[in-house]
């Protein structure tokens, strides 16, 4: 029952938020059905954790200790993106960027896309899995190409092409797999439910399902943002609204990167080898090594942490084609922690941007003088991203790397040097921005604190004391992943 | 109607699938091109119909329906009328080597019939042949995409792409479930909105519908 609520708010929210357009209070509205989205959420936890994992709707939706989390996390952190985005984005509507009809749309196209991740967490049927990624793609699509600029049309054309052309060989790879299924567990809608799949994997044929990873590989692998099939992510997210922006990057990705796992149980379960889990390997550790690298000659600063993002979907990816109780459990936690600490990023680098007016790094600097919660916001979020202790990424990185010189020594070395070019990298990009003096062009303007702090402290608080309720959720994931 | 005769009526459908789908990778005039892809849509949609009256099943018939109204109906209007507003009728674009992308294409459609040899072993059904066909569109409407650099030709790609996997739906698997089908169907709709909202965006901003000047987000700059 509470599954369905929390499907359903967004939805409601984003008819009721059509309707009231660029009226006074449509934020307010917006940060509302998010907040009630963030309780239906937790009451879907608070179930999850007494009763365990349950179905709903028929088998049409099911919940279990691997999408709870991350649904609690997308409801979390769509709310806190709601409140960050009242200020900004009527600071963008006062500089005339964005017009009319384009809040309207904005906040309707915010709650749909909210909708879509949900519906791809929630649901049993692969194929609708599929479904919602396709509409998640399709929600954000004119929302990146909200400012109308050229470049704002370049880019989201681009995510909609490359993205468009992913997610088809993942319909394709779907197709395959439904294919092998309706063999064992015979036509029907039935023969597509993941609480069935999981059940008779060991029977469906092994050479069908090795040929469609390889299409869901390279399908859900573009949405996830994973080198060489990037190149719409950097563009995606600096081009777009920063709320959007950090929505993409802390949480459209994991969705992905949900899908992808999902199916490599599936895959792993009927050849009984790990084959899928050497290509995420591969494919996650070249991510984590051409992010790093490219990090080191960005210019513009949504860019820079979209690159950023790049390399820690790629660690979660090699955490989870990696294997074992370890690491998989560092991947678990590793998406937690990247997604709060990334958005928490892109709000104060949204802040960053509007108070000077450009996102190039080299003109934005005296952060820390001009605004104090701007300037360690930051400071603090990039220390937690590159992972420095006591951070939660630090925990997970440690989890992951610390598998890798058990189960695959020879690759440590890259793992490290990606780890550690990333950390150079954002750190001397970083600190010209936060420290100095305050430039004559910079505008002093008044902030949302309460998302930068709720993220910074609960990645600090995961990083010291791991909740019991987490820990066993992620230990029972583990157990399922397997 | 027999098992033989239907599948070979099957496989001269996917003949004429693959057929339209080289047609349109050389076809250089915007509305034959978009003739092309309804002729595409409607040897689909019979060649739909026809797998679901051999095999019984029923919600094929709706499928088949769907894709006609859908891609041979409403898709190719709205391409028409969006063409006829933007005054782009007859912008002739070059294609890059039109004998070298049939090279590729020829290499495409034996790579795909090179990758589904195992599944087509192991299968039981009358249409089992035309999978390597369906994935030969799918890579058709990529080298598209890919070949072409103007806005309306690259969305023509990308929907004879889906063409191309609703083949492979209905040929390797007699139909996805309705549920998905009708999904898949409603995607392909808001998509074909977005990007009717692209066009006028792009013809806008840059004046013309050529991706190339698109080029302004680069690495380094």
């Amino acid at each position: 029952m509470m599954l369905l609520i929390l499907l359903g708010i967004p939805l409601f929210a984003a008819v009721v938020l059509a309707f009231v357009g660029d009226r006074k209070y449509a934020a307010e509205i917006n940060i509302l059905g998010s907040a009630l989205n963030f309780a239906a959420g937790l009451g879907l936890a608070f179930q999850v954790y007494l009763e365990g994992p349950s179905l709903a709707a028929g088998k049409f939706f099911f919940v279990d200790a691997f999408n709870v989390y991350l649904a609690v996390l997308t409801s979390f952190v769509s709310m806190t993106t709601a409140v960050f985005s009242r200020r900004y984005m009527r600071r963008e509507r006062e500089h005339g960027r964005v017009g009319h009809m384009g809040m309207r749309f904005y906040h309707a196209m915010f709650q749909v896309f909210i909708f879509a991740m949900l519906l791809c967490l929630l649901t049993n049927n692969v194929g609708v899995l599929w479904i919602a990624m396709e509409l998640a793609t399709l929600s954000t699509v004119l929302l990146v190409s909200l400012y109308r600029t050229p470049t704002a049309i370049e880019a989201a054309w681009k995510y909609f092409i490359l993205c468009g052309v992913g997610i088809a060989q993942a319909l394709f790879g779907t197709v395959l797999l439904y294919f092998a299924a309706e063999k064992v567990l015979g036509e029907g809608g039935e023969a597509l439910l993941w609480t069935n799949l999981s059940l008779v994997s060991d029977k469906l044929e092994p050479t069908v399902l090795s040929l469609a990873f390889v299409f869901l590989m390279v399908g859900y692998g573009t949405k996830v943002g994973l080198v060489p099939l990037h190149n719409w992510l950097p563009d995606a997210h600096s081009e777009g609204p920063t709320p959007i922006s950090a929505v993409l990057s802390g949480l459209l990705l994991n969705v992905a990167l949900y899908a992808l796992v999902r199916c490599k149980v599936l895959v792993d379960g009927s050849t009984g080898t790990h084959h899928a889990g050497d290509i995420m390997m591969g494919f996650g550790l070249l991510s984590i090594l051409v992010a790093a690298f490219s990090l080191l000659r960005q210019k513009d600063i949504k860019r820079m942490f979209s690159y950023s993002s790049i390399e820690h979907m790629g660690i979660a990816t090699f955490a989870f084609g990696l294997g074992g109780p370890i690491a998989t459990f560092g991947g678990l936690l590793h998406m937690l922690v990247h997604s709060l600490a990334k958005s928490s990023i892109f709000f104060t680098v949204g802040h960053a941007s509007q108070m000077h007016r450009t996102q190039e790094m080299d003109r934005i600097k005296g952060l820390i003088k001009g605004n104090p919660l701007v300037g360690w916001g930051l400071m603090f979020g990039v220390m937690a991203i590159v992972g420095m202790p006591p951070f939660g990424v630090f925990t997970s990185e440690f989890l992951i790397l610390t598998a890798t010189m058990k189960d695959a020594p020879l690759l440590t070395p890259f793992l490290l040097l990606g780890l550690a070019v990333a950390f150079a990298a954002l750190f001397r990009k970083v600190q010209p921005m936060v420290s100095g003096d305050v430039p004559s062009y910079q505008k002093p303007m008044t902030v949302a604190n309460l998302p930068v702090l709720l993220h910074m402290a609960l990645v600090l608080i995961i990083g010291v004391y791991m909740p019991h309720f987490l820990n066993q959720w992620f230990h029972t994931a583990v157990e399922l992943l397997k | 109607m027999n098992l033989a005769v239907a599948a070979q009526i099957i496989s001269f459908l996917a003949a004429l699938v693959l057929l339209s789908a080289f047609g349109m990778l050389v076809q250089r005039r915007m509305y034959g091109l978009i003739h092309l892809f309804a002729w595409q849509g409607l040897f689909l949609s019979i060649s739909t119909a026809v797998v679901g009256f051999v095999a019984g099943k029923h919600h094929l018939y709706i499928s088949s329906v769907l894709t006609l109204s859908l891609k041979v109906v409403l898709l190719p209007y709205i391409l028409h009328v969006l063409i006829q507003r933007l005054k782009i009728q007859k912008e002739v674009e070059t294609v890059v080597n039109v004998p070298m992308t049939m090279l590729i294409g020829i290499a495409l459609v034996i790579f795909s019939y090179h990758l589904t040899a195992p599944v087509r072993e192991i299968s039981t059904l009358v249409t089992r042949s035309v999978l390597a066909i369906a994935l030969a569109t799918v890579m058709i409407g990529l080298l598209m995409m890919i070949t072409r650099r103007h806005a309306v030709t690259q969305i023509i790609g990308f929907l004879a792409m889906e063409n191309g996997l609703f083949f492979a739906a209905t040929s390797a698997t007699y139909g996805m479930p309705l549920v998905v089908e009708l999904g898949v169907a409603l995607d392909v709709l808001i998509a074909a909105f977005i990007f009717g909202i692209f066009f006028f965006h792009i013809h806008t901003t840059f004046d013309s519908l050529d991706v190339e000047q698109m080029a302004r987000l680069k690495e380094g700059d």
